[in-house]
């Protein structure tokens, strides 16, 4: 690319106490702009109260081949989900 | 122009130049929509120029009210001529290429955040809480076209050579802003606005430091055009952007749209 | 529709990889970029895509015709807004093309070099202020007919652009409604306004869908990988059918003496365009071709200092930055 702009990956947290979520991307010429632009682009409808940018080459991403190695074992470990425990009705709400 | 003797007229008269302000230049900004140096920009303008004609319809709304003829919002906007209009020269002004749009919107913007900083504190509860309102969009207004001033300033030869250019065209435009008359000496002593020229230190410094950090050179001159806040003289500019602006409305009387 | 005439690339992929790949996207699984997908699919979302996000950007422009001269701070305010959601929906779909490989500036350039199109629709003129209301209505009417099933597209990002496009979407084609409703209800000048605005814009609306399925070769591919989720004949019945009533309710006539509501089918009946001026605007020889793309082009060149203006800018800073450290 000759001179363009970085891409940014743009997360918003969108109520006070969410988490910040990935909304989209666009670019801008460093992070304050970015910051601005997302202000912009995505916030257009009071989507928010929060911005984080990352510059998108910045990010490091698990591979797809790797699902099975990554996610499977989990899958087995069905102890660590409330549900899997039978409690008394009689013990009431835990 | 007939000069304002009473308080009603001197109000009026400072409710069309602020929401004359904002609809001319709302109208200059909206007409990048589309054709912005890249598709951020032009998002951005837009909301800029969204939130001038928001404040048009609260300033012009006022001045209606207060003229207390039935006339709305629309009717100033669309059914005055010219004469009528009180909105500074600066914000008529063609918008050249993007480097003088951001430029005129910098000086402009400067200039409207310490006003509004000031009419928040207005005798007038409608006038401030205009005021307080508008003051949230217009800090972040000064904060983007004063970092793309910065950012063009300090960027390439070319960017640098056309803001400086820009900024010497648009100089002698700048001190129509803190120009006093009767009509704000009337709202002086109503403590409904400050004294213009009141506002011309804290912007100066301001503008001084932004400039400063763009690499750019305030022209050594203190000329300064005026006859847009006072009616006396518009640029040729204005009418042409009335005509199309006010062209349905004029075309097809009490119609409604 | 925004995407009208695009070719399904044939693929020439490992059978086995193929197999699975359709399988994932049977069982309604989302494809994201990192996957494994076959050429034939990623290109032929990139010119979807593209061609997508090239219509909205280009859409803005007959629009953007009217927004200096709009009657009345509100129908200002919201026309300016309408266009700047445009601009916005193509900002999403350029980066859903981004993470296909293409990077923002080489699909724009294809835009303006005309090695891709946009949609046909906005290569004719806005003439009256009615064609405003009948923008939103009749073409972004036929645009949602298109997006809201392409919300469950099979690949992931094209499939959340367009998840918040329609979100967006929606207060648009109601404000074009709204807007020549009060033309149609107005004085006979107005209605005058909307009626023609309805003459020009009917035909090249129902062109949108693209051409007839009989003509449309290409289509079963992308059906199956599930980037095109109806057929064109479909899209374009659903639209007539849902469009005649509104019309009806406005008291404007459409411009088609042989529509009629045909009892055993369910549906109307209809003329369709003239295909072989559809066939011509999408060569260049529409009303606004030439118009539009130079006006694409002067903002890109015009605006390419400012660009490097503010990367340059950006570039030093950080080296400040750096040296302070």
């Amino acid at each position: 690319m000759k001179n363009e702009w970085p891409l940014w990956e743009i997360f918003i947290r969108g109520q006070h106490g969410m988490s910040h979520r990935h909304v989209g991307s666009l670019h801008a010429p460093d992070a304050e702009m970015a910051i601005k632009n997302a202000r912009d682009v995505y916030t257009r409808r009071n989507e928010g109260v929060s911005i984080w940018v990352v510059e998108a080459n910045h990010i490091s991403a698990s591979s797809p081949s790797d699902k099975g190695p990554l996610y499977e074992p989990s899958e087995s470990k069905v102890y660590r989900h409330p549900t899997f425990f039978d409690i008394p009705e009689e013990v009431g709400a835990m | 122009m007939a000069t304002p003797v009473n308080k009603e007229d001197a109000f009026s008269q400072f409710l069309l130049r602020m929401g004359d302000n904002t609809l001319i230049l709302g109208h200059r900004v909206s007409e990048w929509c589309g054709h912005a140096p890249v598709l951020e920009e032009d998002i951005a303008l837009a909301n800029t120029a969204l939130d001038l004609i928001g404040q048009t319809q609260m300033w012009l709304g006022l001045a209606a009210e207060v003229q207390g003829e039935g006339k709305s919002a629309d009717d100033l906007a669309f059914l005055r001529d010219a004469w009528d209009f009180r909105n500074v020269l600066l914000c008529e002004v063609p918008n050249g290429d993007f480097g003088r749009t951001l430029m005129r919107q910098f000086l402009f913007d400067a200039w409207h955040s310490i006003q509004l900083g000031r009419l928040m504190k207005s005798s007038d509860e409608r006038v401030a809480a205009i005021a307080e309102k508008a003051s949230k969009e217009v800090a972040y207004h000064l904060e983007r076209s004063a970092d793309t001033v910065v950012g063009l300033g300090d960027g390439t030869e070319e960017s640098h050579r056309r803001m400086q250019e820009a900024l010497d065209y648009l100089w002698p435009y700048v001190g129509e802003m803190f120009q006093s008359d009767e009509a704000d000496a009337e709202m002086v002593k109503a403590g409904i606005a400050p004294d213009p020229a009141s506002l011309r230190e804290e912007y100066d410094v301001l503008v001084s430091r932004i400039l400063g950090d763009a690499t750019l050179i305030i022209p050594d001159s203190s000329f300064a055009h005026k006859g847009g806040r006072t009616g006396a003289m518009h640029t040729e500019h204005l009418g042409h952007l009335l005509t199309q602006m006010q062209w349905l409305q004029r075309a097809y009387p009490g119609a409604k749209w | 529709m925004y995407a009208q005439m695009i070719k399904s690339e044939a693929t020439q992929d490992d059978p086995e990889k193929l197999a699975a790949f359709q399988a994932r996207i049977d069982a309604g699984e989302k494809i994201e970029p990192k996957d494994w997908m076959p050429e034939g699919y990623r290109k032929t979302l990139i010119r979807q895509i593209g061609q997508h996000a090239h219509s909205e950007i280009v859409g803005q422009l007959p629009e953007g015709n009217w927004i200096t001269r709009a009657p009345t701070l509100e129908r200002k305010a919201i026309l300016l807004a309408k266009v700047q959601d445009e601009a916005g929906h193509g900002l999403y779909l350029y980066c859903a093309a981004e993470t296909l490989g293409v990077s923002r500036d080489e699909i724009t350039e294809m835009l303006l070099d005309g090695r891709m199109k946009y949609s046909s629709i906005f290569n004719y003129p806005t003439l009256n202020w009615a064609d405003i209301g009948a923008v939103g209505w009749l073409v972004d009417g036929a645009a949602i007919m298109n997006q809201v099933p392409l919300q469950r597209t099979s690949f992931g990002p094209y499939s959340r652009a367009m998840i918040r496009i329609c979100k967006e979407e929606s207060f648009h084609q109601r404000q074009g409604y709204d807007a020549i409703r009060k033309m149609a209800e107005g004085t006979p000048e107005q209605k005058k306004m909307a009626q023609d605005a309805l003459n020009r814009l009917w035909y090249p609306s129902l062109m949108m869908f693209g051409p007839s399925d009989k003509d449309s070769v290409h289509s079963a591919q992308s059906m199956a990988w599930k980037i095109k989720m109806n057929t064109n004949d479909e899209l374009r019945q659903k639209f007539v059918d849902q469009t005649v009533p509104q019309a009806e309710y406005l008291g404007l006539t459409i411009p088609d003496p042989d529509l009629k509501w045909n009892e055993e089918r369910g549906h109307y009946d209809y003329t369709d365009p003239d295909w072989s001026e559809f066939f011509e605007v999408i060569k260049g020889n529409g009303p606004c071709n030439v118009d539009r793309l130079a006006a694409r082009n002067k903002a890109w060149d015009d605006g390419a200092w400012v660009r490097d203006g503010l990367l340059a800018h950006a570039k030093k800073k950080a080296t400040r930055q750096h040296a302070a450290e």
